[in-house]
């Protein structure tokens, strides 16, 4: 079947089976290896990626089903040199192995957007404030990224760098 | 993964022509593809209903209708339902993870599968999976499963979040059917108890596309979602409550509760809601409310731990909603 999807703002038009996840799109057909395969069940979080500006787990995603869609993946977010956070996980010793990194900047370059979208989590007092990135908001909204190493104190520091920043430049 | 044809229509027309030849919906594909890769279901033919225009939100009645498209995420976050149905937002926000949830819908979540280990385990008994080979579940590794509404041939608990919340406030489901024909679905209706048949989870019909979830006005601005599981995020309940409650001069004028991680279907239970309704708050009205809940509870072995987890839950949760 054929599908084009926009993958770092360039368009893919590929032959694939319905079967193709998205992942498997993007790492075997389009040979873009960053994002990672941990579980392949929505479990680990190593394969996230950006779709249409959101962050999901690509394999659960039928790359058929994304025609048209525009895809983000670290590749993408390396263009022009490491965004913020891949140089704040540097800074701050966020990986060990790396194997979950791709997927935690991706994701965390998603969960910052939508903080400042103002849309609460779990752990929020309320449910109509301005969100606060305290550590148990960052833990909360993280979740869905697992890291085996277990760096997640080098993990909440890049992120949480990265979070006061830019507030202080939104303020500015 | 079994081969299967894929088919992406952009109106409902022919959604319902190939749902008549038998195809079968997918939506955000977060449990649906899950269970093809481990060939749990092996459907020949993918309707992708994402594109039909369903994934609106608007007012209903003085309430709210959802659109079956609408994710999980932008249910969660829309202002009027963080405003007058925040149960929803809690046990939306208390489900699954931040990537799941963008992809998440709201048809998807209701009809959901079991996360029995047993379902999942497809060298195992399982009268779900395949019907007539048993219940490994009995007997078997026992810890999150049914206490309530469960039969000899199946204890799967349904394991929705949004759907537990989606009981407390009366949704109604709207179905369309095949040949074009629509009607609307109390939750009561939609599930169905497992009896002898737990591989028929709800009373829609091959076919039936739901297009959309009515909530009436909410009975009570005192909501509270509760949810008790073994880590502190992204696992399944053991034991959820949902409240909606309205108070009038210090007494309960009326309540609406509903359960998650006890029933084989999102629990209610109407004598429960009776027992509260015009009693002034307090400790024995609560446990009273936990004993009636619970007068059939049948705690399959290694569950027992859910009895006095749910009695101390509904204790906490109607403590916080008749503050
Ligand atoms: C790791 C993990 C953790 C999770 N944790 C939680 C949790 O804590 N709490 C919770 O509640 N959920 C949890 N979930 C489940 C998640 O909420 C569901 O997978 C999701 O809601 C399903 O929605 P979907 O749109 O992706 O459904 P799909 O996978 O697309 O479909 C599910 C079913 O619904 C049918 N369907 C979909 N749309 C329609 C329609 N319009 N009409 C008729 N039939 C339709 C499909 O045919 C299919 O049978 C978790 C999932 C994962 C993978
Ligand atoms: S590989 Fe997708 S969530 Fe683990
Ligand atoms: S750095 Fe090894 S899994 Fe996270």
């Amino acid at each position: 079947m054929a599908v084009t999807i926009t993958v770092n703002g360039q368009d893919h038009t590929l032959d694939l089976d319905p079967r193709v996840t998205l992942l498997d799109a993007l790492r075997d057909h389009l040979h873009l290896t960053g994002s990672k395969k941990g579980c392949d069940h929505g479990q680990c979080g190593a394969c996230t990626v950006l779709l249409n500006g959101r962050r999901v787990n690509s394999c659960l995603c039928l790359a058929v089903m994304h025609d048209g869609d525009e895809v983000t993946t670290i590749e993408g977010l390396a263009e022009g040199g490491p965004s913020p956070l891949q140089e704040a996980f540097v800074a701050h010793d966020g990986m060990q192995c790396g194997y979950c990194t791709p997927g935690q900047i991706c994701s965390a370059t998603a969960m910052l957007d939508e903080v400042a979208a103002g849309w609460p989590s779990h752990v929020s007092a309320s449910l109509d404030c301005p969100v606060e990135l305290t550590h148990d908001e960052l833990a909360e909204r993280m979740s869905g990224n697992l890291c085996r190493c277990s760096c997640y104190p080098g993990i909440n520091a890049a992120i949480t760098e990265v979070a006061r920043r830019g507030k202080t430049e939104a303020t500015e | 993964m079994r081969p299967f044809d894929y088919q992406r229509p952009d109106d409902r027309d022919a959604a319902h022509a190939a749902a008549r030849d038998g195809a079968t919906f997918i939506a955000g594909g977060t449990n649906l593809v899950d269970l093809m890769k481990l060939e749990i279901m092996a459907p020949d033919r993918l309707v992708d209903v994402s594109r039909l225009g369903l994934d609106g939100i608007g007012d209903a009645d003085g309430g709210l209708r959802i659109g079956a498209t609408v994710t999980n995420s932008d249910l969660a976050a829309d202002p009027r339902v963080r405003r007058t149905y925040p149960v929803l937002s809690r046990a939306l926000l208390a489900g699954a993870s931040g990537q799941l949830r963008n992809k998440a819908t709201t048809a998807g979540n209701f009809l959901q599968r079991t996360r029995c280990p047993y379902f999942y385990d497809t060298d195992a008994a399982c009268n779900k999976r395949a019907p007539g080979t048993g219940c490994a579940a009995l007997g078997g590794e026992m810890r999150n499963h049914a206490i309530l509404g469960g039969s000899q041939h199946c204890v799967a608990l349904h394991p929705s979040d949004m759907a537990v919340a989606m009981r407390a406030l009366d949704a109604e489901v709207e179905v369309e059917a095949a040949d074009g024909t629509s009607r609307a679905l109390a939750l009561d209706d939609l599930y169905r108890l497992p009896g002898d048949t737990p591989h028929i989870e709800t009373s829609l019909a091959p076919g039936d596309l739901i297009t959309s979830v009515r909530l009436p006005v909410p009975l009570g601005e005192r909501q509270v979602y509760r949810k008790v599981r073994d880590r502190a995020s992204y696992a399944f309940a053991l034991v959820s409550v949902a409240a909606v409650v309205r108070m009038e001069g210090g007494r309960i004028a009326e309540a609406a509760l509903a359960f998650g991680g006890l029933g084989t279907r999102p629990w209610r239970d109407a004598e429960v809601d009776a027992l509260l309704a015009g009693e002034a708050p307090g400790e024995a009205l609560f446990d009273k409310a936990g004993e009636v809940l619970l007068r059939d509870a049948e705690p399959p072995e290694g569950t027992e731990f859910k009895l006095p987890l749910a009695r101390r839950v509904l204790k906490a949760v109607l403590t916080e909603a008749t503050r």
